[in-house]
């Protein structure tokens, strides 16, 4: 029985446990041992990316203390954090040190939650219905950092009823990260409006993602622009048994 | 000015005065590059092959840069040029104010150069009497302006074509009409008779050919090569950077740049300038000046990293930073390039105001280690699109990792110091953490509802009304839905006890 342990991230935590709650259930119904350390916490990436390398430190190696209890590979449903801890946290650490050593040990076995599924577990249909047409945008992190283009869409090709739309500039930038929105809330609302002009034009009734934090954004960007298209985590969509009408 | 003195610009609080409208129009406006280069680059299956061997070549010549700058300026020297090492901005301006003022020029054609914005020419050259005119159609029109321009790529991509009428009408006392093609035409004509009364031209340059001598200059709308033949005098302000090997090297760097800049497969024009015209009768200035700038490049060249984002920087179009700019408009995962706002890193709008309708493009930190290595803008730039831009980057190099290595360059950034010490606080001990983390965040939230900038988040604290702050649709059709629910700890502790959870 394969082990995996749950990373939850800030986001999914504040926003998102209906996904989190999701993602526990389909790696449980897929025959995972889940295990959700308690100590976890941030992984500090909005430290990092705000140049605050000595703060990342510590909150680094309490992640990294709290997930080595374990051997088992470590899932969150999130590109951007999983990118966190995959690609900058050996570089936190003086190489050759043992701190880097763990970093280096961490950072290989962290998956992005479709990369899991797709990549280690080799699922590719999780018997997911969802009678929609739906389409993807490809988050800045998941595409760009982790590399993963393709696992999405095998697992969204295998769900039941599922029509996928092409989305016009799939690969845009949906303008939130993180920080940025904070600092730049204009050019970040444009980004968001273009893309959401996007969606809009796709005729789509679902918009999915695999990012919480661009969710936040699109969701909130379709919203305003109210709209009645649904933007969902891809975790909802592969957890939907809806039938088919 | 010395590399030091550029100041810390913060985009921020500029990027609030952006109307509304024109993002969105800029980025519908700019998004032909984003197919043009994916179908470009499409053409060329050793796509990828080229990119390493154009900086495989520039890691080649960065190495070995004294040789080819010194063998250049024997070529250029020989074919009849000459040639001015500078080493700061103030120098470059000395200089070019003095061949100006040796040949009693009244009246200057440029042609766009990021170099000569780099040491703010125009300035100068405008404090000494000179006047310098902008010949690029969109330079053009933001100079008669009088504004800066709101776009790298495209500058007066703000202003529709009735507002260019209107200023065509205004300034050169016509009556334009608003037909883009007529528009053209009228600037055609003005710009037609400075060319021909000028009496010296400035342009910058893309490539110098250490092999022969030889100034390369990629254009799209010809007054470059107006700029450079019609005067009797040329002047050329060119970064050290941009030297080549040899004609060979050349063939790598035309197939990369215009395909990963504009999605063309070559410019309109592609000039190639040897010295000055040899014989009465030839065509070309009698004079050709090559200004050869340092003002900061050989200091980052001692920089292992440096020198790799020096290598992205040397092979562009003459925008300087245009290209990895440009290819992150011309790539489909670029954004930034295609949202104007923020200010220009160019010098001409550091010194002046700017109306509120012209604000200009963030410049992401990778211009920055070029001008000072010192002073990052903002590392939100660099982390949020390093990624994109390592991919969208004309050459391959490591400029993804610069930010990172370097943590100590950065400018501190803006968000506040103390929020973050205390979020490591946080962070470091998990049991406060469940806790303190849900006052953290209703903070941020209400910080982030606090104003109409932020309003498409409004809906999270609307849902936090009815039991929970969630941004999920409420009404989803989903099976497994659970009500939204922020604390998420019961769940998992209880989870906990059915999965073991390993020894802690």
């Amino acid at each position: 029985m394969p082990k995996a342990q749950l990373f939850i991230t800030c986001l999914g935590d504040q926003f998102y446990t209906a996904t989190l709650q999701n993602v526990t259930h389909l790696l449980e119904r897929l025959g995972v041992e889940l295990t959700f350390p308690h100590d976890q916490t941030c992984c500090g990436q909005p430290l990092f990316n705000n140049g605050f390398e000595d703060k990342t430190r510590p909150v680094a190696s309490n992640f990294i203390r709290a997930f080595a209890k374990s051997d088992a590979p470590i899932i969150a449903p999130s590109g951007s954090c999983v990118s966190m801890v995959k690609h900058h946290y050996p570089s936190l650490f003086k190489e050759g040190t043992p701190a880097h050593a763990l970093a280096v040990d961490i950072s290989s076995r962290t998956f992005e939650f479709t990369e899991y599924l797709v990549n280690v577990l080799k699922v590719t249909d999780v018997g997911a219905v969802y009678p929609h047409k739906v389409t993807y945008h490809a988050s800045c992190h998941y595409l760009r950092e982790l590399g993963l283009k393709t696992e999405v869409k095998t697992l969204l090709n295998n769900v039941q009823g599922l029509e996928l739309v092409q989305l016009n500039e799939e690969e845009t930038c949906c303008g939130f990260g993180g920080a940025f929105t904070v600092t730049y809330p204009e050019v970040s609302r444009s980004m968001m409006e273009n893309k959401v002009k996007n969606i809009i034009a796709s005729d789509a009734d679902t918009v999915v993602t695999c990012e919480p934090g661009c969710l936040m954004n699109v969701a909130g960007g379709l919203h305003k622009a109210g709209s009645s298209i649904r933007a969902i985590h891809i975790v909802d969509l592969l957890s939907s048994k809806e039938e088919l009408a | 000015m010395s590399q030091d003195t550029h100041p810390y610009i913060g985009f921020e609080k500029y990027s609030e005065h952006v109307p509304p409208s024109i993002p969105l129009a800029v980025q519908q406006a700019t998004s032909r590059f984003v197919g043009g280069r994916a179908a470009r680059v499409a053409e060329l299956p050793q796509w990828e092959q080229l990119r390493q061997l154009g900086s495989d070549i520039r890691q080649h010549t960065i190495e070995n840069m004294d040789v080819y700058l010194t063998r250049l300026e024997e070529k250029v020297v020989a074919s009849g040029g000459h040639v001015h090492w500078v080493e700061t901005a103030e120098e470059a301006r000395r200089i070019v104010l003095q061949i100006a003022q040796e040949n009693n020029v009244k009246h200057v054609v440029k042609s766009k150069s990021m170099a000569t914005e780099e040491i703010d020419l125009n300035h100068a050259l405008g404090a000494a009497g000179i006047e310098s005119l902008e010949t690029d159609l969109g330079e053009y029109i933001i100079q008669l302006a009088g504004t800066g321009p709101s776009h790298i790529i495209v500058p007066a991509v703000h202003l529709k074509k009735e507002e260019i009428a209107v200023l065509f009408s205004e300034k050169l006392d016509i009556n334009a009409q608003t037909d883009p093609i007529e528009l053209a035409r009228i600037a055609r004509e003005v710009l037609r008779e400075k060319f021909l009364n000028a009496d010296m031209g400035i342009s910058g340059g893309n490539f110098l050919i250490a092999e022969t001598g030889t100034l390369v200059m990629v254009t799209n709308e010809g007054n470059g090569r107006m700029c450079t033949t019609m005067p009797e005098l040329h002047v050329a302000v060119v970064g050290i950077d941009k030297v080549i090997p040899d004609w060979e090297s050349l063939t790598v760097f035309l197939k990369l740049l215009a395909r990963s800049a504009t999605g063309q497969k070559l410019s309109t024009y592609t000039q190639f300038i040897t010295g000055p015209r040899r014989a009465d009768g030839e065509f070309g200035p009698k004079e050709f000046h090559l200004v050869l700038l340092d003002n900061g490049r050989s200091k980052i060249l001692k920089d292992p990293i440096g020198r790799d984002v020096l290598k992205l920087f040397a092979a562009v179009p003459v925008r300087m930073f245009a290209p990895c700019i440009k290819t992150w408009a011309a790539l489909r995962m670029a954004h930034l390039s295609r949202v104007p706002s923020g200010r220009s890193f160019r010098r001409k709008c550091l010194a002046h105001k700017l109306p509120a309708n012209c604000r200009l493009l963030p410049r992401s930190a990778v211009r920055v280690p070029m001008f000072a290595l010192s002073r990052f803008q903002s590392q939100q730039f660099s982390v949020t699109f390093a990624a994109v831009l390592r991919k969208a980057m004309r050459l391959r190099c490591q400029l993804f990792q610069f930010p990172f290595e370097r943590p100590q360059i950065l400018h501190p950034l803006h968000l506040p110091k103390t929020g973050f010490t205390d979020w490591v606080r946080v962070c470091c001990r998990s049991s406060i953490h469940s806790s303190a983390k849900i006052i953290g965040y209703q903070i941020c939230l209400i910080r982030l509802i606090g104003g109409q900038r932020f309003d498409r988040f409004h809906h999270l604290v609307r849902d936090s009304e009815n039991g929970g702050i969630c941004a999920l649709p409420k009404k989803r059709n989903l099976p497994d839905d659970q009500p939204c629910d922020r604390q998420h700890s019961p769940f998992f502790r209880a989870h906990r006890s059915i999965s073991s959870e390993p020894a802690s």
